[in-house]
């Protein structure tokens, strides 16, 4: 079956920026070009819509196995593909670790039956994640990982580090690291700050990002990893990435939709949907990311989405779950918060949110003739009011909800197939 | 007129904290005289306590019983986070039984706010870990009012272990609010710099910080903190930051000395100077039962208002 997006206007992420017409057989793009014709084709009409590669998430929590509560790959790729996202890659704290070739496989197996987007999961440094053993890192690698994490148990032990990433680097594994110094982070739940000061919750002060981030670049510089922080939320973490780089150590950065435009200023009232690790900092800290994100130094806009069922949230603050699922407004927050605000282009989101996480888990990338046809088709004129009731995540955990947002995806193909049509009340289509 | 619950001092308006305090005035006539009254006759008022107290729980007892509730207490004993997972159904359970006002104390900050949210009662919170404990304030401001011509310019030091005490934020939302000149002082560890940019003065030497004030007021020092590092020796907090009568000296003459209670004596406070002339540490708990039968009262009004509105 041949299927053409027609009269859309192409963002190929390679500069390109036109009008153009795109044919798609085979589940690969076989054309794009100014007008194409065919009489035994689908159409779908792109008139007045941008025509964007999907979008590609390298930090979600899919829960499965372990915690199919807050989320089963399912509802997660569900989510994902209802977001804009062909790809996602899954990070390992699921129950067991993702530090073993059986969970690869098993991870792959139920996405390759319920997946709606495409799945890679993301390998535990350690074994169990208990931040001890190293785990069988090669096994995992011939499995199907691309990248190793420590996320949500960074590994206090800094010659553990080291040795993960020489290991690793054998195998050319990113290494994404969490970086929190739980000594500094201690019992806070909140950032460090005026609002912890006003409202009596313990803070995370932002040296607990900061000097684990100097530390993993140390070891990067003299090991030679490739690292990648997730979840940059700081100013100086943000400065610390931008020296690394001119220093020429090889590291990435992402940052998250939330803590590019929320402020710890929402946390007062103790709404639990604002819990999240990082945690959400100051107006500084989110001018200092954006223009991280500008300059270069922040690589990846990665949405750290972290469902959780209302039961971990409908507790005091202390207790509640930290994160935010935000895999489905993610395109909306940013085209509306950045994009329209006129901080960055639809292009640069283009970058941060498909071609750079991408290439950094080294999958194809862009509209290019011979690519798989993951696409996704956004129109920058409708907006929405987002309701969490509506969310096909089992997480409605956002500090989003009721908020108007602008950027609607009107279609995601994945391999050619449109997997996700929005029918005006954001369903999914039968197709 | 005050909101449907009482969370904090924070979100009170001056006027709130004006009504409150004259209310607490005709309550005290009350206490000092027939101590019973039908202004809450037929009115269900329920404490819940996930954190042990004596006085603040008894003090609201003898609140709602003065003036005529019916009155019941729940004590909860349980893990932090066992106390978590089943805030929302005690708070169902007591919605069952009809309460009126639900008087909540917890060891996490914003948990009466969440069983606000759930709860058509009205809340009084009692304590909510470090944020806010709104009736301990108003009894203290009641105090200062009863000694002191007025709030404005009035000097307030408070001084302790403020980062960890919702007394000592209530008390500066409060005096704040009134106009007064809120001075904290504690070793850096336990109190930061933020605090200037909510309105207060922070001062890490006591000698300066208590200088010319009108009122002194103690925190106690949770002893466990020094395990967690954040000073060193209760006997070197004792020296630097203990309230004595040397520095009692360096006040206003007719200066007064307030703690929440209970006291470590010889550590915040010096024992001999506790049961000194310028301390009025007992009136603070007449006072207590006052403010909070003017809560009591003024909630079950509002409720009744409420009610003739539909």
């Amino acid at each position: 079956m041949k299927t053409i997006i027609k009269g859309g206007t192409v963002i190929n992420g390679y500069g390109g920026n036109e009008k153009a017409d795109i044919l798609i057989d085979n589940g690969k793009i076989e054309a794009i070009e100014k007008k194409i014709e065919s009489n035994d084709a689908l159409i779908i009409d792109a008139n007045g819509k941008y025509v964007l590669p999907g979008f590609v998430d390298m930090h979600t929590h899919l829960r499965q196995p372990g915690f199919e509560e807050k989320e089963t790959i399912k509802t997660g790729t569900h989510a994902a593909v209802a977001g804009g996202y062909t790809t996602v890659a899954c990070m390992p704290n699921t129950n067991p670790v993702i530090d073993n070739e059986v969970v690869v496989e098993y991870i792959k197996s139920i996405a390759k039956r319920d997946g709606y987007s495409k799945v890679i999961p993301i390998g535990s440094m350690t074994k169990g994640m208990m931040g001890e053993e190293i785990s069988e890192m090669v096994k995992l690698k011939d499995a199907g990982i691309v990248a190793l994490s420590d996320d949500g148990h960074p590994i206090m032990n800094a010659g553990l580090m080291k040795r993960i990433m020489i290991y690793g680097s054998m195998y050319d594994l990113l290494m994404i690291t969490h970086c929190e110094d739980k000594m500094l982070s201690g019992e806070g739940v909140m950032n460090n700050g005026l609002i912890s000061t006003m409202i009596g919750l313990r803070g995370i002060p932002h040296e607990a990002e900061e000097v684990m981030i100097a530390r993993n670049i140390i070891l990067a510089k003299s090991t030679g990893a490739r690292l990648h922080i997730a979840h940059v939320s700081t100013k100086d973490s943000v400065e610390l990435i931008r020296r690394a780089k001119a220093d020429g150590v090889n590291i990435t950065a992402e940052v998250t939709p939330h803590n590019l435009c929320l402020t710890e200023d929402i946390v007062d009232g103790f709404d639990t949907n604002t819990k999240a690790y990082p945690p959400l900092r100051t107006k500084e800290d989110v001018d200092a990311l954006i223009e991280g994100l500008k300059d270069g130094t922040i690589d990846v806009i990665a949405t750290d989405h972290a469902p959780h069922t209302k039961d971990d949230k409908k507790v005091p603050y202390e207790i509640a779950a930290f994160g935010i699922s935000g895999i489905e407004i993610a395109f909306s927050v940013i085209y509306t918060y950045l994009v329209k605000n006129g901080l960055i282009t639809l292009e640069d989101l283009v970058g941060y949110m498909s071609i750079n996480p991408a290439k950094l888990l080294k999958t194809s990338y862009g509209v290019k003739v011979g690519n798989a046809a993951d696409i996704t088709v956004v129109d920058t004129n409708k907006e929405y009011t987002v309701n969490v009731d509506n969310f096909k995540s089992k997480g409605k955990n956002s500090p989003f909800n009721g908020k108007r947002l602008t950027g609607v995806v009107e279609y995601t193909l994945v391999d050619g197939k449109i997997i996700y049509k929005n029918n005006g009340k954001f369903e999914e289509c039968n197709v | 007129m005050i909101k449907k619950d009482v969370l904090g001092i924070r979100d009170m308006s001056k006027e709130d904290l004006i009504e409150i305090l004259d209310t607490a005035k005709e309550m005290k006539k009350i206490i000092e005289g027939e101590k019973i009254s039908d202004i809450l006759k037929g009115k269900t008022i329920i404490t819940i306590f996930f954190e042990p107290s004596t006085r603040t729980r008894l003090s609201f007892e003898m609140a709602a019983k003065y003036l005529g509730a019916h009155f019941g207490n729940i004590e909860t004993k349980t893990s932090s986070v066992v106390k978590g997972e089943s805030l929302i159904d005690t708070v169902r359970t007591v919605e069952r039984m009809k309460a009126d006002v639900v008087i909540v104390r917890h060891n996490m900050s914003g948990a009466p706010h969440l069983m606000a949210k759930y709860l058509n009662a009205s809340i009084i919170n009692a304590g909510d870990g470090l944020n806010e404990h709104p009736t301990q304030a108003l009894l203290d401001l009641m105090t200062i009012r009863e000694k002191k011509e007025s709030f404005k310019g009035l000097k307030v030091v408070i001084i302790g272990d403020i980062v960890h005490s919702r007394v000592a934020r209530s008390n500066m939302w409060g005096l704040l609010k009134l106009g007064a000149e809120v001075r904290l002082a504690g070793p850096a560890t336990l109190l930061p710099k933020t605090f200037e940019k909510l309105g207060a003065k922070v001062y890490y030497d006591i000698d300066k910080a208590i200088e010319d004030v009108d009122v002194v007021m103690g925190l106690r020092i949770q002893l466990e903190r020094q395990k967690s590092g954040l000073f060193p020796s209760k006997d070197e907090f004792a020296r630097y930051f203990g309230i004595t009568s040397e520095r009692m000296k360096l006040a206003k003459n007719n200066a007064i000395l307030m703690h929440p209670g209970p006291i470590n004596r010889n550590v915040e406070i010096s024992s001999e100077t506790a049961n000194s002339g310028y301390s009025v540490i007992e009136e603070q708990v007449t006072n207590g039962v006052a403010v909070r039968m003017a809560l009591l009262k003024l909630l079950c009004e509002r409720r009744k208002n409420n009610e003739n509105n539909y």
